[in-house]
This record gives C-alpha cells, sequence and structure tokens, in this order.
C-alpha cells in the first residue's frame, strides 16, 4: 500500500527509558515494525548504532525524541541538543515521547543546567528549538499509552491532519480528561469520598489527590493493556501527562480550608461548590454501600 | 427585570419575613401576610402554595442578600484583614437597617428546623451566604493570611460569634451600639482565624 516505509530515530536524552518500555507493551508491536523501519532504536533491534548516528549522516522521516533535553547532557561524548538539531532538521516530523520530552517532567530537577522538554520549560514556551515547533508533535505522559504514540505514527504515515492542543498535543487523545470514562464518575458527581486505596467504590478526588477531572489524556478511553486505568483499579490519577507534573503529595488532595485547590477543568469556584453544596446535602444508599 | 409576578412575590416575601421576624413562624398566618398586602387569601396561594414553601424562600431571599454583599466584598482588591472588617461591618448595617432578616435566620430558620428539613436539606437554602464565606476563607488561606482549618471550625467561630451579638442586641443586653464592636470583633476574630 505504502511504497516506502517511513525511517524512525528514537533518540533517547535525559530518560529512564520508561516510554520505550511502555512501547514495547504495544500490542500491535509486530506489525508496527513491519510498517515502519526504525533506522534506531535504543532497546529494539535497528540498522544503525548511536555511534552512526552521531559520525554518519543518516536519512530520517520522524524522530522521536525520549526524555528531557539540557545543553550539558551528553551521549558518546556528543552534546544531545548538536544530535537533535542534526536529525530533527532532517525529519519531516518531530514527536516528543513523554512528559520529559515535552514539558522536562522529572528529570527538570536534575543536575544538568537547563534541563526542558523540547518545546517547553513546564507550561512555558522555550525558543532553542522554536524553528522546529511546525513540524512537532507532542506526546505527553509518565510514560506514555502505546496506542497514542502508535496511532499518531500511523496518523502521520496516512498524512493525516491532526488538530493539536496548545502543547502541540493531538486532541484526539487529550482533548478529553482522564475523568472521562473513570468508572467512578457516579461517586463524583454525589460526592462520595473513597478512603481505602484500591477499593472500587468512592471518588479519589476530593481526599486522595486524584487529578483526573484536570488532567488531559485518554487513560479512561483507551485503557492500559486493555484492561484497567489507575482510577478504575483505585489509584488516584497523578496528572502524569500535565506541564507541571511530577507535583507533590500526589496521594492528598491539596484544600484550602476545605476547598480543593484545583478544580475540575474550567469549572468556576462558585459552580463547582453549589453543586457540591447541593450533592453534599443528600446521601445516596447505594453508593455508600460496598459493591460486592 | 422582574416581571410583575416576580415583583409581586418579591413584595410578598419582604412583608412575610417582617412578620414571621416579629411574631414567629406559627403564630403567623397566611391570612395574616394576606391582609398587610390588602390581599385576597386565595390570591396569596397563587403565588405560594403554602406557608411552608414561602418560609422557605424567604430564607433563601436572605441567603442571596447576603451572599450578594459579601460577594461584591470578596471581588474588591483588599486584605482579608480588611475583608474580615466589611464583612462585619456588613452584617451589622443588615442586622440595623433590615433586623428582620437576620432575625429570621436566627429566630426561624434555625428555631424551627422541622420546617426547613423537606427542601432545605444541609445548607441548600443558604447556599448562596455560605458559598461566599468559603470563597473567603479560602482566598484568605490561599493568600497566607489565614489558617487553613475545617471549614465549620471557622465558620462557626465568624458567624456563631456575630449571630451571638446581634442576638444580644436583639435582647436589650448589649450596653452599646453594634458598630461599638466592630473593631474589637474584627480583631478577635482575625487573630484567631489567621495564621
Amino acid at each position: 500500500m505504502y511504497d516506502k516505509k517511513l525511517k524512525i530515530i528514537w533518540l533517547t536524552a535525559i530518560s529512564c527509558n520508561g516510554n520505550s518500555h511502555s512501547f514495547l507493551n504495544y500490542p500491535h508491536l509486530e506489525q508496527f515494525i513491519d510498517d515502519f523501519e526504525f533506522i534506531y532504536h535504543p532497546l529494539i533491534y535497528s540498522k544503525y548504532s548511536l555511534q552512526d548516528l552521531i559520525n554518519k549522516d543518516i536519512e530520517c522521516d520522524i524522530l522521536l525524541l525520549e526524555g528531557a533535553i539540557s545543553p550539558e547532557f551528553k551521549k558518546m561524548d556528543e552534546p544531545i541538543i548538536n544530535l537533535v538539531d542534526k536529525y530533527a532538521h532532517k525529519a519531516k516530523k518531530i514527536i516528543t515521547v513523554g512528559t520529559c520530552a515535552t514539558f522536562g517532567g522529572i528529570f527538570s530537577q536534575s543536575d544538568y543546567a537547563y534541563t526542558t522538554g523540547l518545546h517547553f520549560d513546564k507550561e512555558n514556551p522555550t525558543f532553542l528549538f522554536k524553528s522546529l515547533k511546525h513540524k512537532t508533535i507532542s506526546i505527553s505522559g509518565c510514560p506514555i499509552q502505546p496506542e497514542v504514540l502508535a496511532n499518531t505514527i500511523y496518523a502521520i504515515q496516512k498524512n493525516m491532519d491532526l488538530k493539536l492542543d496548545n502543547y502541540l498535543r493531538p486532541k484526539e487523545f487529550f482533548a478529553y480528561t482522564i475523568h472521562n470514562g473513570c468508572t467512578r464518575n457516579e461517586y463524583f458527581e454525589y460526592k462520595v469520598d473513597n478512603h481505602t486505596f484500591g477499593k472500587k467504590e468512592g471518588c479519589m478526588f476530593y481526599e486522595h489527590g486524584c487529578q483526573a477531572p484536570y488532567t488531559n489524556g485518554s487513560c479512561n478511553k483507551i485503557l492500559w493493556n486493555g484492561v484497567n486505568s489507575k482510577t478504575r483499579a483505585g489509584l488516584p490519577c497523578m496528572g502524569c501527562t500535565s506541564p507541571d507534573f511530577p507535583k507533590q503529595n500526589l496521594f492528598k488532595t491539596k484544600k484550602n480550608m476545605g476547598i480543593p485547590q484545583n478544580l475540575p477543568l474550567g469549572v468556576g469556584k462558585r459552580t463547582y461548590l453549589t453543586l457540591a453544596g447541593i450533592t453534599k446535602a443528600f446521601s445516596i444508599k447505594r453508593l455508600e454501600e460496598d459493591l460486592f | 427585570m422582574l416581571t410583575k409576578k416576580e415583583q409581586k412575590k418579591e413584595k410578598i416575601i419582604r412583608n412575610a419575613l417582617l412578620l414571621f421576624a416579629k411574631n414567629g413562624f406559627y403564630a403567623t398566618t397566611i391570612p395574616d401576610i394576606a391582609s398587610t398586602l390588602k390581599m385576597s387569601v386565595g390570591n396569596m396561594y397563587n403565588y405560594f402554595k403554602s406557608k411552608d414553601i414561602l418560609a422557605k424562600e424567604i430564607i433563601k431571599y436572605i441567603s442571596a442578600y447576603l451572599g450578594s454583599k459579601i460577594k461584591k466584598i470578596n471581588e474588591e482588591d483588599i486584605s482579608t484583614k480588611e475583608k474580615t472588617k466589611k464583612i462585619i461591618e456588613m452584617y451589622f448595617k443588615t442586622a440595623m437597617s433590615k433586623p428582620e432578616m437576620i432575625d429570621y435566620f436566627l429566630r426561624i430558620y434555625l428555631s424551627n428546623r422541622e420546617v426547613f428539613l423537606d427542601g432545605c436539606e444541609g445548607m441548600i437554602c443558604v447556599n448562596e451566604f455560605v458559598i461566599e464565606v468559603m470563597i473567603y476563607f479560602e482566598e484568605g488561606v490561599k493568600s497566607g493570611d489565614l489558617r487553613d482549618q475545617d471549614f465549620f471550625s471557622a465558620f462557626g467561630l465568624f458567624m456563631g460569634y456575630l449571630g451571638g451579638m446581634v442576638f444580644l442586641k436583639g435582647e436589650n443586653i448589649l450596653p452599646k451600639e453594634l458598630n461599638d464592636y466592630i473593631d474589637d470583633i474584627t480583631y478577635n476574630i482575625y487573630k484567631a482565624l489567621s495564621v
């Protein structure tokens, strides 16, 4: 169907390799490897080595960048920003894979100076690679959902017009909040808290730090391993796709005199308090009881 | 712009409020209210189907009135201490100029809970007032002025104090005017709530 397989370079900067590992769980990986050509990948067999990437001038269609960048960080004595610069200019498309490559993520707290994402330092734009912004797509997540990355690459292959949000993330996957599709929505609506981690009952937004109502992503639309999500399993969403990830006290909702500091996306304080006040006034027996 | 029917409803609410606050909930009848408005009892029921429903509408009316006053203060670009003083001033001013509002809150709403059980669950009927108090607290905590604590421990301290003072005034026990206590009460409340 396609005359030529798109050539992909997966470049790893300041990273834990978590996104590479997550991608290995893509259920159709064999098909994917058949459809594209990995010129270089740190874990998957590929034609060239990192040394080749540095010494040679290799053709590439899509550059995948995993991990944060810093002018101080080198791979095999080569500054990572030189490597990014070299292949980003050759590539037709660039994808920042994961929250570190997109916003700096947890590695923005590393000892390397000026550690940021490719185009963002948390929510603030950076300027070093500004000229490449027009061909970049961000896939944030710690780690990324393999389907989101794979489907974005397939969309590039098919020349689809992907609508992006302000952080260059495909709206197809990031226009939703993690709250969408959460099996605990009834508990959220009627303000029934969950007091035990891992239980199927209760909402974790009010006490347990769940960030799903104000975090963009598809975790409850595209289930992890086709099975589950954090919130469904009983663990709060930690907001890992957000520019300010990671925050502190991930298991406790930050409140000021009883009002959550972060409210559901786009919901005004008075609107939230009015609804909460009404639902708090009633007790729904079914939602107070264990499901099983 | 209120419709003619809404204007009439508000007039009934204001008159009924005066009577309830003066004579109590049970001693006030629909015919009493109708007669002060020179309305027939039958016509009154076109506006409110029962005395209980009217009583609930009155508390919502008071809550909306006080809520809108506090909202204005919340939206001012002033310190939490200044907001504290302004809320106290507003509350006492209302108690002096519209004593029936605070009286109704203390002597009807809080004292006849059986009337309000169905339809005014929790804080539904006083939501607009409570929300603005919550926002005053929340913004005070966020700005680093107030100590983070359980909402009700702070709410009780603030509103219980003010309600108590107005109650004492209503019983003619206070030797001075309410306004004479504003500075001391502001000092006490702010000191108790601040970090």
